[in-house]
């Protein structure tokens, strides 16, 4: 065992994880900026410290993966939320569901079109088909139509983030500013992180965002192959 | 709380399961649909899982961080392709804010509810 080999051992990378992400969210309690928020910072810091240190991403990942992992049972664990939403909000379960079908093959078209317009490949397109939901939704999907999924995760903290800041602003110019109507737009088009805005203006909006993560993830989920195979074909 | 993870995982796994099984959704939102239906219908009850959600879902952000991380090796495509990368986040998300807001507030009038409901 060498010093120089520690780099190469899984605890590296998720000792440099852990610590970097518990750092980043003490500042971000601090400092309350979105362009601050936890992930972005986390995200830059520990890129630029492997950088530095020469290190590649599958080295890093050799720790980062014990980290990653637990992604596939959060989405699991999102069930119970979606349990306790649906049973709360069950008179409009049909007419939100209904809007979610809508808005996630709507917000996937919109995702890919831009791409598609300006000719780029295929995989970058792919990539983004699924930004507009949580990342390990997103990731799975992801793969499965043919995406990168670091690009896929990085689109969809990119996504959430200017959802979560632009998101309360442009519901204000069509006249929402509170409610299920708010945190379900909020959690559909900025998942996650959208839905801690959305609690910020009160718990029914953040319940109502918490839905609208499970939903469109669901529904994107369902979509997106679909939706990508129709605009350029099979992988 | 190991209760708890062991029961997310074992839906977790059925979820895989059929994935493989040839149900074209991934497992893991099989799996969050399986253990919604089972929260229903009380074969699992909320207690048994809450203390193991809560520890995945409240640190939901740090799972995403190695992902992230990944675009280190992906700075060249991404140089090549930022604008319409960027214009794909900023076009679909207003989209989809605009369409679910007004959707939603839509057929709350509808439905003869104020914009406070379902508290």
């Amino acid at each position: 065992m060498s010093l120089a080999g520690f780099a190469a051992s899984p605890l590296f990378g998720l000792g440099l994880t852990l610590l970097v992400y518990a750092g980043a969210k003490k500042l971000y309690g601090r400092l309350r900026f979105f362009l601050l928020h936890p992930v972005l910072v986390s995200i830059a810091f520990i890129i630029a410290a492997l950088k530095l240190l020469d290190i590649d991403y599958p080295t890093y990942m050799k720790g980062g993966s014990i980290v990653s992992f637990f992604l596939a049972p959060s989405v699991v664990a999102l069930g119970l939320p979606l349990y306790r939403q649906l049973k709360r909000l069950a008179s409009q379960a049909l007419p939100l569901a209904l809007t979610t079908a809508f808005a996630s093959a709507v917000g996937i078209v919109a995702s890919v079109a831009p791409v598609l317009i300006l000719g780029g490949p295929r995989e970058i397109l792919a990539s983004l088909a699924p930004k507009s939901v949580t990342t390990p939704i997103a990731i799975v999907v992801s793969e499965q139509v043919g995406g990168l999924p670091s690009l896929t995760a990085a689109a969809v903290v990119l996504t959430g983030v200017v959802g979560a800041v632009a998101g309360p602003v442009i519901l204000r110019l069509i006249g929402i500013t509170e409610g299920i109507a708010f945190g379900y737009a909020m959690g559909s088009a900025s998942h996650g992180i959208g839905t801690a805005r959305a609690l910020e203006a009160g718990e029914v909006e953040g319940a109502a965002s918490s839905l609208a993560l499970c939903m469109n993830g669901i529904a994107t989920a369902v979509l997106a192959p679909w939706i990508v195979r129709l605009l350029v074909g099979s992988a | 709380m190991l209760g708890g993870f062991v029961i997310i995982v074992a839906f977790l796994i059925a979820g895989d399961l059929m994935q493989r099984l040839g149900v074209p959704i991934p497992g893991n939102v099989i799996g969050m649909v399986l253990l919604a239906l089972a929260l229903k219908v009380k074969v699992v009850r909320e207690e048994w899982i809450e203390g193991a959600v809560a520890a995945l879902v409240d640190n939901l952000s740090l799972l995403f961080v190695p992902a992230g991380v990944g675009v280190m090796a992906l700075f060249g495509i991404i140089q090549r392709q930022w604008v319409g990368i960027a214009l794909s986040i900023i076009v679909s998300t207003l989209v989809i804010l605009a369409f679910t807001g007004a959707a939603v507030k839509g057929f709350g009038r509808l439905l003869g509810g104020g914009p406070r409901e379902g508290s």
